[in-house]
């Protein structure tokens, strides 16, 4: 495909693209596996991995769309090969959720973040990517490699979930570290490659 | 950071589309979500990530 070297300064620009997005891949990836350290080591593999695949990037369009592709397939690989649980990391939790002050805090975010991490990753992701990261229905789906009404879906089962959770007060205390639950995610994540990354592949 | 990019866009909430069947959509835990996912695009980028990115060219 279109496999021409890049010049220089078509590599200093994909360069200086990639750096931009490297904040929003520790977000996501951070959500995601939800171990800053863990999180790190992914971002690192995934702008090794994007650096090596630059020319399949199409100048102007979304560097930081292309790179979450990348990202969430090296999270997936490595999901299977059993290195992230969903951990959860109290101390990191602790520094990164602390309320502003002063500020009314009817829920604890680190409440939220467990929460959080308890929910199937295709779910997880699709949050996220559209709740947090702020991609539209539409770049997430394309993200994810499925259908627009597949990830308005995840979006709304996540949501009703984490307003349950929260709600209710109901956050399952160790289910990411149990083995049926464990098992239950790898399952779902045979789904979730199912229709990996779409816009990876063009 | 700001990026030229027409297609990229800020990271603007998503929920806001949501918004119109009023608060109950956004419920307080969603500002948690994007407060949590922002406080991490904000903190200093590691130095293994300055170091890494700048090894890049090397690589080919």
């Amino acid at each position: 495909m279109g496999a021409e070297k890049r010049t220089a300064s078509e590599k200093a620009d994909f360069k200086r693209e990639l750096t931009e997005v490297v904040p929003h891949l520790r977000a996501f990836a951070r959500g995601l596996c939800g171990r800053a350290d863990m999180a790190d080591d992914l971002v690192q593999e995934t702008l090794l991995k994007a650096w090596a695949a630059q020319e399949r990037f199409q100048p102007g369009t979304s560097m930081r769309a292309w790179t979450f592709v990348i990202l969430r397939n090296a999270y997936l690989t490595d999901m299977r090969r059993n290195r992230f649980r969903g951990e959860y990391d109290e101390t990191v939790a602790e520094r990164v959720l602390t309320a502003p002050a002063g500020q009314e805090e009817p829920i604890h975010l680190s409440d939220m973040h467990r929460a959080l991490l308890t929910l199937p990753p295709e779910r997880r992701e699709a949050l996220l990517l559209v709740g947090a990261g702020g991609f539209s229905y539409e770049e997430a789906a394309n993200i994810c490699g499925c259908a627009v009404g597949t990830i308005k879906s995840r979006v709304g089962r996540a949501r009703s979930a984490l307003n349950t959770m929260l709600a209710e007060g109901s956050i399952p205390k160790r289910s990411i570290d149990d083995d049926t639950a464990h098992r239950a995610i790898l399952e779902e994540l045979d789904d979730v490659a199912a229709g990996q990354g779409v816009a990876a592949r063009s | 950071m700001t990026s030229e990019q027409p297609s990229e866009k800020r990271p603007q909430p998503a929920v806001s589309k949501e918004a119109k069947g009023g608060a109950r959509d956004r419920p307080d835990w969603a500002n948690g979500l994007k407060r949590l996912y922002d406080s991490v695009v904000e903190e200093d980028l590691p130095d293994s990530f300055k170091d890494l990115l700048s090894q890049l060219d090397t690589k080919d």
